[in-house]
């Protein structure tokens, strides 16, 4: 605490930007203990289970990866102002069906995607509606329309599902860049991975989004406009799994209503994971990204050294679970060096 | 139960005496006094702040005394809880009581004590038929079996007074009860509160309407500054002379304020109306003008103010800056506009408290921050640190978390983040509150400032002699009314207490 220095008689007072110095701002921090133990498991699991190291894990692991990396980056900031998007694991599907529907049609199947993308920003907006205009809970919200979007994607198609696509389209979503063995859906991931940090990290809508996370009603106050950003949120969310949506589907050359079911777990276990306070107002896409491989190299790894899927799961669920327990217990110990140390340790003896 | 108290010369019921609390460096309570009789309904009053909750508090159990003495009975007690205070036979009955709504009436009164039959079952028989009596004694009807849901506060208070009565309470404690109530329950409230004086307890009537003192009560305390003033017996007292002990004191050398120009009205208010919480709200806030907005808590004055800045609806009326009439709940266009609101509220609606001092001073010039839609933590970092030096706050480093700063410079905070938008109109609700006598200095200082520079600053205050000290016009509000507009020449304590209290103006004879 600073002491009652006479305010008035001191000249100018100089602020420092930060009280810790830039290392320490960079390296210790939740997210970057993501990055370091992801580093760990990849470099563990290549030197130690058969086959990792292979290119062609690699090529299959961003394959299987790609959709739950770019479902991420709009919950992340879905789940930093606080709120929740359960139903989009439902998007995918309904955006698959759709692709699947017009395909059998006989639509093009540029105009496939436009529907399948507008309908995904449609199925969005009515959570947003549902959520800032109606004012109901989130996670309610969506947990409905899960169940809702997931119905019209098996009624619209049913049991059967569709698996005559172009064949350019269906090689474009395998295609690799260059002669390499990393698959060019990659580039579509790293343009809206930047496109989401500059607008989380760098623009006013991004402070506005911390802010709403912190404290709705001081962001309120200070002209944020909650309900717009919450809005304009889950209209991104459902447009990028619908884009996730057509991917899976051409990725593996069939559309069907229960395609991606439950994916929606294993995105938000990603994001919280990556450091996401699932009280809204914490996290970094940096963090994220490392989750969601982290969970992706881990599995993988496991697989490939014949592990059972129950057992990767419950791997992946102790992970979890360490997180958020180790979260909470980071933000008690902050608390407490915070408190004035003299009432801290008064109380101790008194009690002792 | 408990019986009969001794006879004869029993000591008071309860006494407090030179009872001091402090919280940090901030007195709530420098000397508090305070004698009840059983069979006796006593009256408490004072300003906003005057310590009467402070002293209410520390009978309930809720505060420790810091020092002074405290006797129940003659016998000197000190409750560390409430529930300590409420087996030593007090009870308190706050202006909203908090029932659980989905049970009902009975069980709500007999919670955490219901009556067992001998196989260890709540005895619903013998629960009701105690209810019953209760209400009866009380002279009240209320259906003992309904949920609690739905309830009007008038009989939501009475539930709480049967749980105290149930209880056997000697000494009950009413914290502005008839704040929500219409004339009848204030009636019926009044008839229970003389039976329970004939049953020979002591009763402690709070309340900011002179009326209601004056027909119920049988002695007032008043206190001023956190400090006993005077008792005396209701029948030799007069509301004059009761709001002279409330606010008698020098109050012009506290505050520096400086004589600035007046120029045109910056900020027009028109008819502005919300049903059941202000109506017909008419003011002007003129450039150089510090215009006080005094009132007691509850009068509608903060509503008005988030009303006119857009984070609160209203009905009809028009909120004009310049000349431009403002769109309603669009704060973003008023502060565009160029009007700020320091919030009442700082802890929750001022500051983002877990977020830094730079990013909260920058908060709502990002827009402005930005250099073609991006934003940079340099770039809020030079903003920010422009208005933390300016107003000198105490800290380190611009990336403290804001909730770890104390009071006054949380308010610095706020009003830094404020003059960073370089506002023409400056709305501020409770400038000084909860901060230390020297950082109260500097803001008064500030604000005079500001108007010097032609800023308009419309000031609500429930301290009576900052509205005094600071204000060139002060605007009184009564319960959702403007019910007096003075000048700073002829504005006296007296006269604006007068508007905030009384009710005599419109229904003359109230009390007799």
């Amino acid at each position: 605490m600073t002491t009652a220095t006479a305010s008035t008689a001191t000249p100018v007072r100089t602020y420092r930007d930060y009280d810790r110095p830039l290392w320490q701002r960079l390296l210790l921090t939740r997210e970057m203990a993501i990055v370091g133990l992801l580093v760990i498991v990849a470099v563990v699991a290549s030197v130690s289970v058969r086959g990792f190291g292979q290119p062609i894990t690699l090529t299959y692991l961003i394959l299987d990866v790609t959709p739950i990396l770019l479902i991420a980056l709009p919950m992340t900031l879905i789940m930093i102002t606080g709120e929740i998007d359960l139903s989009v694991a439902s998007v995918v599907g309904l955006s698959s069906v759709l692709i699947g529907v017009l395909t059998q049609a006989g639509a093009p199947f540029e105009l496939a995607i436009v529907v399948a993308l507008v309908a995904g920003a449609i199925a969005g907006a009515v959570n947003g509606f549902l959520v800032t205009v109606v004012g109901l809970p989130s996670l309610a919200v969506t947990i409905g329309t899960l169940a809702l979007y997931r119905g019209l994607a098996v009624g619209l198609l049913g049991t059967t599902a569709v698996t005559d696509f172009p064949e350019f389209w269906t090689d474009l979503a395998k295609m690799k860049l260059g002669g390499s063995n990393v698959p060019a859906v990659l580039l579509l991931f790293l343009v809206l991975l930047v496109v989401f940090v500059v607008l989380l990290h760098f623009t006013p809508f991004g402070r506005g989004i911390y802010a709403i996370g912190l404290s709705k009603t001081a962001a309120r106050f200070s002209g944020v406009h909650v309900e717009r950003t919450k809005l304009v949120l889950f209209v991104l969310s459902g447009t990028i799994a619908a884009l996730a949506g057509v991917y899976y589907t051409l990725r593996f050359g069939s559309a069907r209503g229960d395609n991606a079911t439950g994916l929606e777990l294993q995105v938000i276990a990603a994001v919280v994971l990556g450091g996401v306070s699932v009280f809204g107002g914490r996290g970094a896409i940096h963090g994220v990204i490392a989750g969601v491989l982290l969970i992706g190299i881990l599995a993988s790894a496991l697989r490939l050294a014949n592990v059972t899927s129950d057992v990767i799961n419950i791997i992946t669920g102790v992970l979890l679970v360490a997180s958020v327990v180790s979260n909470s217990f980071l933000a008690w110990l902050r608390t407490k060096r915070r408190a004035p140390g003299g009432t801290a340790r008064a109380k101790a003896s008194a009690a002792g | 139960m408990q019986t009969d108290t001794p006879q004869t010369p029993a000591p008071p019921m309860l006494e407090l005496s030179r009872v001091v609390k402090s919280f940090g460096p901030v007195v709530a309570l420098r000397s508090g006094s305070l004698q009840l009789d059983s069979g006796s309904i006593h009256a408490l009053v004072g300003e906003n702040g005057a310590g009467k909750s402070t002293l209410v508090k520390i009978v309930a159990g809720l505060y420790r005394r810091d020092a002074g003495e405290f006797r129940l009975r003659g016998e000197d007690v000190d409750f560390t809880s409430t529930a300590q205070s409420k087996a030593a036979g007090i009870a308190v009955i706050y202006q909203e009581p908090t029932l659980f709504p989905d049970l009902t009436v009975t069980e709500n009164i007999f919670m955490g004590r219901q009556p067992v039959n001998r196989f260890g079952r709540i005895d619903r028989k013998a629960m009701r038929r105690e209810a019953e009596e209760l209400f009866q004694r009380l002279g009240v009807r209320i259906d003992p079996e309904r949920p609690a849901e739905g309830l009007s506060i008038a009989d939501q208070q009475v539930i709480e007074i049967a749980k105290a009565v149930s209880l056997d309470a000697r000494v009950l404690i009413m914290d502005e009860p008839t704040a929500a109530l219409s004339g009848v329950e204030v009636d019926r409230l009044f008839a229970v509160a003389r039976s329970l004086r004939d049953e020979g307890r002591a009763l402690l009537f709070i309340s900011h309407r002179f009326d209601e003192i004056f027909a119920l009560c049988d002695t007032v305390t008043v206190m001023r500054d956190g400090a006993y003033v005077a008792t005396t017996p209701i029948a030799e007292t007069t509301v004059d002379e009761m709001v002279r002990q409330m606010v008698g004191r020098d109050v012009t050398e506290l505050f520096p304020k400086t004589e600035a120009e007046i120029g045109e009205p910056l900020l027009e208010v028109e008819g502005l109306t919300r049903t059941g919480v202000f109506h017909d709200i008419t003011f002007s806030v003129r450039s150089g003008e510090i215009v006080g907005l005094a009132g007691l808590v509850g009068a509608g004055r903060s509503e008005v103010a988030r009303a006119v800045f857009g984070v609160d609806p209203y009905e009809s009326g028009s909120v004009r800056l310049g000349g431009r009439t403002l769109p309603r709940n669009r704060p973003d266009r008023a502060i565009s506009a160029g009007i700020a609101l320091v919030p009442e509220d700082r802890r929750k609606e001022g500051l983002v408290l877990e977020s830094s001092v730079a990013r909260n001073l920058s908060l709502v010039i990002r827009n402005q921050l930005a250099k073609a839609g991006i934003i940079t933590n340099g770039a809020e970092n030079r903003a920010a640190r422009v208005w933390a030096s300016r107003l000198e706050v105490k800290t380190n480093a611009l990336s403290t978390v804001a909730g770890t700063l104390s009071g006054g410079n949380q308010q610095k905070v706020v009003l830094g983040k404020w003059l960073a938008t370089e506002p023409t109109v400056l709305i501020i609700d409770e400038p000084t509150r909860g901060i230390d006598v020297g950082t109260k200095a500097e803001v008064h200082r500030l604000l005079s400032e500001l108007a010097g520079k032609g800023m308009g600053i419309l000031m609500i205050s429930s301290e009576l002699p900052e509205v005094l000290g600071m204000a060139d016009r002060v605007l009184v509000m009564r319960e959702g009314r403007i019910t007096a507009e003075i000048d700073r020449s002829d504005a006296t304590s007296e006269n604006v207490m007068f508007a905030a209290t009384h009710a005599a103006a419109q229904t003359p004879g109230a009390h007799s």
